[in-house]
């Protein structure tokens, strides 16, 4: 399978967050908040999910893109926080995320903030590179 | 009383498709008021036909297990209008359903002419990732309404599961 460029899946994603938030294409530029920035809710992220499959010929579970396993695990949150082996699990199970701000106070409520623009053309792109 | 926006049942496939049927009436008095003097079926009540028809699909694939709310409309498009004495086709496919929620995709179309797109997003509001509680009682799918879909049941439904 030939490669995508980055810009092109930029293009595919920005057009999926423009129709399933109805959201103007200037709005969702690479550091744009899924729910902060785009108004995103829980239910937005299955619709979400469920375009990028379609549009990319690809299959999303659930977990690989939000691996609930970690944030959901009394294990790693203790107090409505992650812990150092909560946060080094994340690392591992979200290469596609930049979790260097969310590091500095990983407060569980402020999750939803890894979920940028980048953070889902990341994970198409890196998703795509697999299947090549 | 229940705001039922289709007469019947025409096809139900379990946990796949279902299609109900609307017949547009000037007995109906919100057809006189929506646009005075030309009075047409209303997108948004179209909406909630599709809604419905989709929803119990949907509560049907559980058992009506689940309580089903309609939590996003992804898409609705409509290309033309319904007047009073025509027939309208809610036909509906469930394109995902997991524990939590389903999406499902929707044709309406009157007379072999595509009226509308309506594509839906349920939640089963007990799986709710906020932990919020609702009453046990299942308000969606009540005792009265399943009474209603019995006589559905009977023209043009007999495959959903009560």
């Amino acid at each position: 399978m030939a490669t995508i460029a980055r810009d092109e899946i930029f293009a595919k994603v920005q057009q999926t967050l423009v129709d399933a938030l109805s959201v103007d294409d200037d709005e969702v530029t690479e550091s744009a908040t899924l729910t902060g920035d785009l108004g995103a809710e829980s239910i937005d992220f299955l619709d979400i999910v469920f375009r990028l499959e379609k549009a990319f010929g690809i299959k999303i579970p659930q977990d690989e893109l939000m691996p609930r396993d970690v944030l959901e695990n009394p294990k790693y949150v203790v107090n409505k926080r992650l812990n150092e082996p909560g946060l080094a699990a994340l690392k591992s199970s979200m290469p596609h995320a930049d979790l260097s701000e969310f590091e500095k106070d990983p407060d569980i409520d402020k999750f939803s903030d890894v979920f940028t623009v980048a953070t889902i053309v990341n994970f198409v792109d890196a998703k795509l590179a697999r299947q090549a | 009383m229940r705001w039922i926006w289709f007469d019947r049942f025409e096809q139900f496939e379990s946990g796949r498709r279902a299609v109900a049927v609307k017949n547009v009436t000037l007995a109906e008095d919100y057809l006189h008021d929506h646009f005075p003097g030309f009075p047409i079926m209303p997108q948004s009540l179209m909406i909630e036909g599709m809604a419905q028809t989709a929803g119990i699909l949907v509560g049907e694939a559980r058992q009506f297990t689940e309580k089903v709310i309609l939590a996003k409309i992804r898409r609705a498009v409509f290309h033309t209008l319904v007047r009073p004495g025509q027939q309208i086709r809610f036909e509906a496919e469930i394109e995902h359903l997991d524990e939590a929620a389903a999406l499902t995709c929707g044709k309406i179309t009157c007379e072999g002419e595509l009226v509308g797109e309506v594509d839906l997003a349920f939640a089963h509001i007990d799986q709710n990732m906020s932990g919020l509680d609702f009453p046990e009682e299942n308000f969606v799918f009540t005792e009265e309404f399943m009474s209603l879909l019995k006589t559905f049941r009977e023209h043009g439904a007999e495959k959903v599961r009560l």
